[in-house]
């Protein structure tokens, strides 16, 4: 069985600060991480190896840097690993994004696709979902549990008062969540290893099948045309008095704002 | 010289940073106030591919380098100083010991196991008499056909009672002085070997540190280490690399101390301002920061002489010497800047404070690092 991770390099979200006048990241002096969600997709795929044995390949868009994510994965028990960076990739939205993760995956030997439900500084949870469209294969999002049974997967999809077991033919794509399983550490060897005697191969603008018009900025139909950071709400107002009088100045502040 | 971490150093330092965060932090306070050797943080490490970090991997171990577990001894002294000695005590003294002086089947038997993390190990030299002048041991061992009887005790043995695979030195002719030492394998379980109950310190409280009791105790000839007579030689070569260790635990208390009093001056109001803002706190963090990196560099200089194969003997007790120092006088100057709140057990710059003193005692006292040094000077 061969199965398909792809990850993300992501800023420490619990790092960041918000430019209070461009309403942009500062992502200056914030260190980069691997993307939870995908770090436990990642973990589904070592256990499923571990249990069942398969080949993991690890898979990642970005710039040089995604690298480091990469050697990470490769610490943690990945087979291969490949980064797919080109400028002509750069700024590109979900639907750039997953139509070259998509062209990138089709080159590979393939029977599960694990990914993120979704990156900490994006939050979209738009390209596992589109990557599969793209290739034409199903797709099960929210995985809390997943289970290999034959040629067909087993999941258990989450949502936040109830759950579905489905179940797929493979090749499918699932999308994880971190409460999935706890991601195992990387070893020291494996680190060593990861950098002395393992590669990343890379993968540029030339080596993926796809149509200029869906890769890269140009290939990209969403416009940002303004961000902004989140306006803090005001503090309420605390009411302690009687149940009748709170009752009834509930009502009137109601009305006040012509809400009844 | 470029003492620039490679990008694979960086990576492990991250690894053990976030595995000391994580899984050491939350339960170090609790180690020591109880004296509870942590069991649960051994496992982890063990199961985690801690306990065999400069090891060759067809010995069980992570293929690493001294650097590597330097790093991580200091990463886990930042948050418990008790745990980074048992990685250190098990890994530069035991283990290494196996490695560098062990034949092949003593590597198989006793070194695979240790490095791979299923058996923990330990350091027998001390003895009641025989400290600092390490040549009087008073242990025995007596041939007898195809095993050796030894008799006598050893004291203040880290890992001692906890660890499954002892080294153990014991005088094999008393007539020829320190060439009458020997270095023995001793598992525990062996009939007639026995442990005293644990000591009760000032620090590192959580470490497992008692009385190793040999009684009539016979161990296959196969369990010498290295040849009959040889042990004192292995035992201060295997205390230079130990040394290292030490000083990477003493970097690393230094280092935690100091984290904690920088966090603590900016959040700690008197007069109506952070103390931080105060020239005289200003002042403590410069001098402390520089001692601190003064000795990372010495620490780490050791540690890449040892992995490059040149004699780092001098280099690891200069190493030792200043970074206990530092130790000692950063944990004392932060327990100052916390003020009354320093010397209250819940804040863990009193116990660091504690734990740091150790380090300018054990594996060869300060004054035994000034006699290698100068020795060397004066040559």
């Amino acid at each position: 069985m061969n199965i398909v991770v792809c990850i993300k390099q992501v800023p420490d979200t619990k790092e960041v600060r918000i430019d209070p006048v461009k309403g942009t990241l500062i992502r200056q002096g914030v260190p980069s991480i691997m993307n939870p969600d995908d770090k436990s997709a990642l973990e589904a795929a070592l256990r499923l190896k571990d249990q069942k044995g398969a080949r993991v390949i690890a898979l990642s868009m970005g710039p040089l840097q995604a690298d480091t994510v990469l050697r990470e994965a490769l610490a943690m028990g990945v087979d291969e690993a490949y980064l797919i960076s080109d400028g002509a990739f750069g700024g590109a939205d979900t639907w750039a994004t997953s139509s070259t993760l998509a062209a990138a995956i089709s080159k590979l030997d393939y029977d599960l696709v694990l990914t993120g439900r979704q990156a900490i500084d994006g939050d979209t949870a738009q390209v596992g979902p589109e990557i599969a469209e793209h290739l034409g294969i199903p797709h099960i999002s929210y995985a809390e549990e997943i289970r290999i049974e034959g040629d067909t997967v087993v999941v258990k999809r989450q949502f936040e008062d109830r759950y579905q077991i489905l179940s797929a033919k493979m090749p499918v794509l699932i999308t994880a969540l971190s409460e999935l399983n706890q991601p195992r550490y990387m070893t020291p060897g494996g680190i060593f290893s990861a950098f002395r005697e393992k590669e990343v191969a890379r993968w540029t603008r030339a080596d993926i099948p796809i149509d200029d018009a869906n890769i890269g900025l140009k290939g990209s139909p969403t416009r940002v045309i303004a961000t902004y950071p989140k306006q803090m709400k005001e503090p309420g107002t605390k009411i302690e008095t009687g149940v009748d009088e709170s009752v009834q100045y509930l009502l009137e502040k109601l009305k006040e704002k012509y809400i009844l | 010289m470029d003492m620039t971490l490679s990008k694979e150093h960086q990576m492990v330092r991250q690894l053990f940073h976030e595995f000391a965060v994580k899984e050491l932090e939350p339960w170090a306070e609790e180690t020591d106030e109880k004296h509870r050797f942590p069991w649960e943080n051994v496992r982890k490490m063990q199961s985690n591919g801690f306990m065999g970090i400069p090891f060759p991997r067809e010995l069980g171990g992570q293929g690493c380098d001294t650097l590597a577990y330097i790093l991580a001894v200091e990463e886990f002294a930042k948050v418990c100083a008790t745990t980074s000695v048992i990685l250190s005590a098990h890994t530069s003294l035991a283990a290494d010991a196996i490695y560098i002086h062990g034949n092949d089947e003593q590597k198989e038997k006793f070194l695979r196991p240790l490095a791979d993390g299923t058996k923990l190990g330990s350091f027998a030299l001390t003895e009641p008499e025989a400290g600092t002048d390490a040549a009087g041991q008073q242990t025995k061992a007596v041939r007898d056909g195809e095993e050796w009887v030894i008799n006598g005790s050893k004291i203040f043995i880290t890992n001692g009672e906890v660890a499954d695979i002892y080294i153990v030195f014991a005088m094999t002719d008393k007539s020829a002085g320190t060439r009458g030492i020997s270095a023995f394998i001793i598992e525990k379980g062996t009939p007639g070997f026995s442990f005293g109950p644990p000591e009760k310190k000032m620090g590192i409280r959580g470490s497992s540190t008692c009385e190793l009791v040999f009684e009539d105790c016979r161990i296959p000839i196969g369990n010498l280490l290295g040849r009959e007579g040889k042990g004192f030689g292995i035992a201060m070569s295997i205390l230079d690399g130990g040394r290292i260790g030490i000083a990477a635990q003493a970097l690393g208390i230094a280092e935690g101390a100091f984290e904690n009093t920088v966090n603590y001056v900016k959040e700690r109001k008197q007069f109506n301002n952070p103390i931080a803002k105060f020239q005289n706190t200003q002042f403590m963090l410069a001098q402390m920061k520089t001692d601190i990196e003064s000795a990372r560099y010495l620490v780490y200089n050791a540690a890449l002489m040892k992995d490059s194969g040149k004699p780092y003997s001098v280099e690891a007790a200069m190493a030792k010497l200043k970074s206990s120092q530092v130790a000692a006088e950063v944990t004392r100057e932060c327990v100052q800047l916390h003020g009354g709140y320093g010397y209250i057990q819940s804040f863990q710059v009193e116990r660091m404070m504690r734990d740091a003193k150790i380090t300018e005692i054990y594996e060869g006292t300060s004054e035994v690092m000034k006699m290698v040094i100068s020795g060397s000077v004066l040559r």
